[in-house]
């Protein structure tokens, strides 16, 4: 029993680092049609100015309020990267889908060696609090705090982006913007400043999972934002593109089935099921879980 | 009655093709480039800078071979992208099965060459032909991620090496006792450039004849308007199928020389990154040209690894950290021309030709009395 709690738990958290790359990730493409491989190095930049901030910044530490500065720091230059990001490379190339998907290719792997060139490509111990390195014990489960941060954040992100979609003005556009863009802008309203919002939010979303999943992960590497992006992807197109909500129960499903077949069957076993699971939606519906019809 | 002479309608000088110094020689040209590339391990010339040895050092002549395997590779790449408009990103999982199938074939069962390459390609195609029927069901951008997704499904089986068949991280050195003897040894390197120089021929002659064919024109069709396919009574899911397979199993003949020529595989061949450096070649080149791909993949591999050795330089370390790192960085070079070659010239390298040629003409001093006097051969 105990160990069917701990997979689940671990699995979730999984679940919540998927989700946070996710969600993002399905905004974007549900408004812009602009698939992210950016999305990574995004990640990337939050994992790193976290580390970074942690060590260099003043107030900022490994610990306690310090921590909370370093990881708010990290966010903050996620955001930033991916409002310029936006601004500069992808507003110019607007509602040419292709070009835009070779500039983020161009940028992922540009971005990436950018990272290792300036803080070499092993992986750096990554600055936690002590206490993210025990663990509790939940019904006989000892859990490592690390992946429940993860799952408290995750769960807190996705009330933070219904609430605003749902109760604000700009939430109304992009989710009219999701519907039907041509209508949004032949009403007069103009989506970019939504994409751009919707970027952000993304790169933020994004730079969180990045600084979190260093501190369930222990270590921080540039090449960690790649691997998670692949799997994000997957999540997208299951739970429906365009649609948050759909992103958060495929990110549980897909965490869950990760972790358990990787357990009770071989190591690597999961990370295929995980594959299957995508062609099986993709056949029997390709919209997705819940969302728009999942083609461009 | 009488018959009225009409004019002869005049083309106007601006819609006839040029009549340019190398217009009777232009179609000779790929036959006098591959004669050249053919005989080229027979001259001694050392091109300082260029090329660290003698062009007939076995070590040049590796890193040509690797060259031309890659041009081959983006031309086969080229058939789902440029021409019909498939933007697939797991392109390398046929080329990995290939470079993998043949070399699990010949080190752990023991196979000679040629059946292992005859099995590794039908396995391919066939590959190819699974994934694609599953995968071609979505469209556009979701066709992406599926296709992502399969070739992520190949890193992992050969990373996590299931049944010891992959050697995992450390990649599998191919067992050369069984081959050929003039395919083994520094010595016999010379063969295997003429090797990757053939399949280079062979995929550029496959995708000139498919695209020419009628079932080009289709394929052509399916890139600039796929319904429109469709009401013709045409069915695109099976073109592009067709067009999956073959460029699937082009790859997979493509892994079969590779792994010949590097001795082995290791397991960065599944990654997706390969997929994304193709994109990257076939958008450098040209997508949907006759050369374009094929020079932008020679291009891109001499540079990747031309930009390694510049990077660790003495003239590259002289310079001040922030500048010398990203610099050492191939891909931080290659990923900035990319961005900028989306940007600036989206046809690719192909595409500066015409637009360098209208610069000129630009330029050129122009008498009053012959307004096409650029087009004058002279």
């Amino acid at each position: 029993m105990g160990t069917v709690i701990l997979l689940a738990l671990t699995g979730l958290g999984l679940a919540a680092l998927y989700f946070l790359v996710a969600s993002g990730l399905s905004l974007v493409f549900g408004l812009a049609d602009v698939l992210n491989f950016a999305h990574g190095l995004f990640l990337g930049v939050g994992a790193y100015g976290t580390w970074w901030a942690a060590g260099n910044l003043p107030g900022a530490g490994p610990d306690g309020f310090g921590f909370v500065f370093a990881v708010a720091f990290g966010v903050a230059a996620g955001t930033l990267v991916a409002i310029l990001v936006e601004l500069v490379l992808i507003r110019p190339l607007y509602s040419r889908t292709i070009e835009q998907v070779l500039v983020t290719v161009g940028l992922s792997l540009a971005g990436v060696a950018l990272l290792q060139a300036t803080w070499g490509a092993d992986a750096r111990p990554f600055p936690r609090p002590d206490w993210t390195r025990q663990v509790t014990g939940i019904f006989g489960a000892q859990v490592p705090n690390g992946g429940l941060l993860l799952i408290i954040a995750a769960v807190l992100v996705l009330g933070a982006i219904l609430a605003f979609l749902r109760w604000t003005r700009y939430g109304l556009v992009i989710r009219a913007g999701v519907e039907n863009r041509e209508m949004v802008t032949a009403l007069g309203i103009d989506v970019r400043k939504a994409f751009t919002l919707v970027f952000a939010i993304g790169g933020a979303a994004a730079a969180l999972a990045g600084a979190l999943g260093g501190v369930y992960f222990g270590t921080v590497s540039p090449g960690q934002g790649g691997s998670l992006l692949i799997f994000a992807f997957i999540v997208v197109v299951i739970g429906g593109m365009g649609s948050v909500v759909g992103s958060a129960y495929a990110a549980v499903v897909v965490g869950l089935v990760q972790q358990f077949v990787n357990y009770y069957g071989t190591s690597g076993l999961g990370d295929i099921c995980v594959v299957g699971l995508l062609a099986v939606v993709l056949l029997l519906r390709p919209q997705g879980i819940a969302g728009k019809v999942a083609t461009a | 009655m009488t018959v009225i002479d009409a004019p002869r309608a005049q083309v106007p000088d601006e819609l006839s093709p040029q009549r340019g110094r190398w217009h009777r020689v232009r179609p000779f040209l790929p036959l006098v480039a591959l004669v050249v590339l053919a005989i080229l391990p027979y001259s001694t010339i050392s091109l300082p800078g260029i090329f660290e040895g003698p062009v007939n050092s076995p070590g040049t002549l590796q890193l040509l071979a690797i060259c031309l395997i890659f041009g081959g590779l983006a031309a086969g790449y080229d058939l789902l992208f440029g021409r019909t408009g498939m933007l697939s990103f797991g392109h390398a999982l046929y080329f990995a099965a290939g470079v993998y199938g043949t070399d699990i074939l010949i080190t752990r069962a023991g196979l000679p060459l040629w059946q292992a390459a005859l099995l590794t390609v039908t396995g391919g195609t066939i590959l190819a032909a699974l994934l694609g029927a599953v995968a071609l069901r979505t469209v556009g951008i979701a066709f992406a991620m599926v296709t992502l997704a399969f070739a992520q499904v190949g890193a992992i089986l050969v990373a996590r090496d299931f049944g010891g068949l992959t050697g995992g991280e450390e990649g599998l050195p191919l067992d050369v006792s069984g081959l050929p003897a003039g395919l083994v040894g520094v010595t016999n390197t010379v063969n295997l450039y003429w090797l990757a120089l053939a399949y280079l021929t062979l995929v550029v002659f496959v995708v000139h004849r498919v695209s020419g064919s009628p079932t080009g024109r289709v394929l052509a069709g399916l890139r600039d308007d796929e319904r429109r396919i469709g009401v013709l009574g045409l069915d695109p899911y099976r073109y592009k199928l067709v067009a999956f397979t073959l460029a699937g199993g082009l790859a997979s003949a493509g892994g079969v020389v590779y792994v010949l020529i590097v001795g082995g595989a290791s397991p960065h061949i599944t990654s997706s990154e390969l997929t994304l450096s193709l994109l990257v070649m076939v958008v450098l080149g040209g997508p949907g040209t006759r050369w374009g791909p094929v020079l932008g993949g020679v291009l891109y591999m001499y540079l990747d690894h031309r930009l390694t050795a510049f990077g660790t330089s003495d003239a590259v370390d002289n310079l001040p950290a922030v500048l010398s790192r990203p610099l050492s960085q191939p891909l931080f070079v290659l990923g900035t021309v990319f961005i900028l070659a989306v940007y600036f010239f989206p046809g690719g390298l192909t595409s500066l030709a015409p637009r360098l040629s209208h610069l000129t003409r630009a330029l050129r001093p122009r008498s009053p009395h012959s307004p096409h006097d650029a087009a004058d051969p002279r």
